[in-house]
């Protein structure tokens, strides 16, 4: 029997219309615009200035801090300005706005596409060039993953664990990566392995790509330590705490992190990136990103730069459909709609979905029937209906005690909803309450 | 781009599910017992249903429309359902009027009263079969024999004895205060489990043909309208309790001793006037078998919006069920008590709700 997590879950219909798209490189844009907050945690600091010239893979943004993240040039050119510009939560953050010429890159980058195998770095070594290479967690999460990889006192990693579950509908490009990146993913792996110290490693791949499974599975045999999983199709099995649950059956703690049951698990699209930061000296200022849509009229999986205008991408793909509804920076589970399509591709991106007029407005809410399916699919156990009436009514204790915080807004219950009621949009502005009072008590 | 885009929150895509497809299943699932009772009362069953389930939506439009003034929602199919199972629990020559009566009291009372579909607290057609039963008690306890197409609707005054009878646990019931023994009344009442299963006995028109009921059960559970929680702790809790009383019956103790080949000694009990006297039960077969227990288990006690929300929560919920059903049914005064005991678990059920949580992850 294929592993999966007990708990909850949807499956809604797949629609990976890209998934036999070899990835394409998208052509450089005019102008690239970077917000200096692509990741979780403090914005870099920008260490450049209007007129200045760069190259791709130049640092233009430091970290401020422990929790956050360098950002290098994707493009040379020169600094036009910086910036408020709008960005995918739709509002006006801070953008260094790159005007593109040519396309020259640092010296140090190796730009051939051979794959190197062999290391020999220390463990403080490979997070340190993770670190200087702006590494995010780029399943959607954007967690910085020098973070990540520093254990905790009093902790210890027991296993790493590979997220190739792409378990939103629609997206492809951590499968396409799976396809056309194997060797480099493995070495990848061995990097964070090494990183951890810890022996093994899981690499969980859901059942709907029989081939990026077979591939990745033929070239971990050759290697120590790394087992790859299939794992029946289910949603949001992508989530961090499921995936550990379906692989270990190891549950996460309330409020804890992996590394509380020796775990620490990145994205396929993160290992790629590690190894590309430290076997190619590239830091990470490219990504792959599906475009897709029923309507659109080549869905495919690019590879793009960081700061490219969403619109080009639509382009490459054919252009925006004349029924087009909705545009979704993400996938149709947990993606942010897009007001507007200068909107810049940053480290978080996986796809661009665009939904056609007829699927892009939500149905009429009816009154609940207390059918206990939002209850049923709660990955988490929560109860979404209780949350939610406890949410329009303002008892914020209640929804602490009924564990508010542990919603990990994947939009299950939603989703499963015969009365189309937005359970999560009030889950959401209960659960930032809590924190909020939670926050300031704490002071 | 001229053209305004949609934003919203996610999720941005959603499951086909609706109420009024829920309701459809419900109403799908039905139409096997629906079709055993038109074979065995005939014509009765479709005047029964038809006046139950128009009235049943007349009066939820009227009310919506015309006395509160709100939205009209009766195309959600919940009325429907409602008037359907009002019927299922009646009998099938009942007179148009009272019908009429219960559906005002199923609608009105059951389930406007509270606001409407999601916030009544007991099972609207539940709360229309009661107060009949209460009413009416005599009309609403009487069968017609099933003659099958030829069954009348009106029963001719003179000919009520000769076409109408009660239904097996009444015919126990009473039997066993005269004094006599189950196998005993079997017998004489031309009782067997073929009919029973099949549905060839007195009843209400929907409750009589126990397998119909199961392929409906089975159609529910296929098309995850409902889960297996509230029907099986039901049906089991009803078999294990009437099992472990009928282990002191003399019914159960003769069996078990024959079956067994050992000489028990059979427990006797003092009466009110000191008198000892053996206890008479029929087996929990019997007890699955007839009355309602199939009916109320598997469609009744799930309705959604009087049902708990979570599965431990569904699991104390039908074990209550089962178990003041055969409290009433051995022990009270009614033959039957399955609609008294989801009335009072519907009642519970917010309790249920408030301290049965899911188990959480993590």
């Amino acid at each position: 029997m294929l592993k999966t997590f007990l708990k909850g879950g949807v499956h809604p219909p797949e629609n990976k219309l890209s998934a036999k798209s070899k990835i394409k490189d998208l052509p450089l844009p005019q102008v690239v615009r970077i917000p200096i907050l692509q990741h979780l945690g403090a914005p870099s600091k920008p260490v450049v200035e209007a007129g200045d010239q760069v190259k791709a893979g130049q640092l233009i943004a430091k970290s401020e801090g422990y929790v956050s993240s360098s950002i290098h040039s994707p493009v040379s050119g020169k600094i036009m300005k910086i910036d408020d510009f709008i960005d995918s939560t739709g509002y006006k953050r801070k953008a260094i706005i790159i005007n593109t010429e040519g396309d020259e890159w640092i010296e140090n980058i190796d730009r051939s596409k051979e794959h190197i195998k062999e290391f020999s770095l220390s463990s403080e070594e490979i997070i340190n060039r993770i670190l200087s290479a702006g590494i995010v967690g780029l399943g959607g999460a954007t967690f910085p993953t020098h973070v990540k990889l520093s254990i905790p006192r009093g902790k210890k990693a027991e296993y790493l664990i590979i997220n190739g579950v792409e378990c939103e509908p629609y997206l492809t490009a951590d499968h396409a990566l799976m396809l056309e990146h194997g060797e480099e993913l493995i070495t990848g792996i061995k990097l964070l392995k090494k990183a951890l110290k810890v022996n093994r490693a899981l690499v969980g791949i859901e059942n709907n790509k029989p081939d990026a499974l077979k591939h990745i599975s033929a070239l971990a045999l050759n290697s120590n330590g790394i087992n790859v999983y299939a794992l029946k199709v289910k949603y949001p099995q992508g989530g961090e705490k499921q995936l550990i649950k379906a692989l270990l059956n190891r549950e996460v703690p309330s409020g804890g992190l992996p590394i509380d049951v020796g775990v620490v698990a990145f994205n396929v699209g993160t290992t790629y990136a590690v190894y590309e930061a430290i076997q190619k000296n590239k830091p990470l200022f490219e990504r792959i990103v599906t475009v897709t849509g029923k309507s659109v009229k080549n869905s495919s999986n690019f590879r793009v730069r960081i700061g490219t205008p969403v619109s080009a991408l639509i382009e490459a793909a054919g252009g925006l459909p004349e029924n087009t509804g909705k545009i979704i920076y993400g996938g149709p589970m947990m993606g942010k709609a897009l007001s507007d399509l200068s909107v810049p591709v940053t480290k978080g991106c996986s796809g661009i979905l665009i939904l056609p007029e007829n699927e892009s407005s939500r149905k009429k809410t009816q009154p609940c029937i207390r059918c206990s399916k939002c209850v049923s699919v709660c990955p988490m156990g929560l109860e979404p209906y209780l949350l939610m009436s406890l949410s329009q009514i303002n008892l914020f204790d209640r929804l602490e005690s009924d564990k508010v915080l542990d919603c990990i807004e994947c939009g299950s219950c939603s989703y499963i909803c015969p009365s189309n009621r937005p359970l999560l949009d009030y889950i959401r502005l209960g659960k930032s309450a809590v924190s909020k009072i939670i926050r300031t008590t704490k002071q | 781009m001229n053209k305004l885009l949609t934003i919203s929150q996610s999720p941005h895509i959603f499951s086909d599910h609706t109420i009024r497809k829920l309701m459809l299943g419900v109403i799908l699932a039905l139409v096997p017992a629906f079709i055993t009772a038109l074979i065995f009362y005939g014509i009765g069953v479709i005047i029964v249903t038809s006046i139950s389930l128009i009235s049943c939506v007349l009066f939820e439009f009227i009310i919506q429309k015309y006395i509160l003034k709100s939205e009209v929602r009766i195309t959600d199919g919940s009325a429907i359902v409602t008037g359907l199972l009002l019927a299922f629990n009646l009998p099938s020559n009942l007179p148009w009027w009272i019908i009429i009566i219960g559906s005002l009291v199923a609608i009105g009372i059951g389930k406007m009263t509270f606001g409407g579909l999601g916030n009544n607290p007991f099972n609207p057609a539940l709360v229309g079969r009661v107060f009949l039963l209460i009413s009416f008690p005599t009309a609403m306890t009487v069968f017609p024999k099933a003659q099958g197409w030829n069954t009348p609707y009106i029963i001719p005054v003179d000919k009520i004895d000769a076409l109408t009878g009660a239904t097996p646990l009444n015919l126990i019931k009473e039997g066993i205060k005269s004094g006599r023994s189950v196998v005993e009344l079997l017998e004489i009442n031309n009782l067997n489990y073929s009919d029973m299963f099949l549905g060839n006995i007195g009843g209400s028109l929907g409750e009589i043909a126990a397998f119909a009921l199961l392929a409906g059960f089975i159609y529910l559970l296929i098309r995850k309208i409902i889960t297996w929680h509230i029907p099986l702790s039901v049906i089991g809790s009803v078999f294990l309790f009437t099992g472990l009383l009928w282990i002191f019956s003399e019914e159960g103790h003769n069996i078990i001793s024959a079956t067994l080949n050992i000489n028990l000694p059979l427990i006797k009990f003092k009466d009110a006037n000191e008198e000892l006297k053996v206890f008479h039960m029929a087996d929990p077969i019997f007890h699955l078998l007839t009355g309602g227990i199939m009916l109320g288990a598997i469609y009744m006690a799930t309705d959604y919006v009087t049902s708990p929300m979570t599965h431990r929560g569904m699991i104390i919920y039908g074990t209550g069920i089962g178990v003041i059903t055969v409290l009433i049914r051995v022990f009270g005064s009614y033959p039957e008590g399955i609609s008294f005991a989801i009335l009072i678990m519907n009642g519970f059920v917010p309790l249920i709700n408030r301290y049965v949580k899911p188990k959480r992850f993590g």
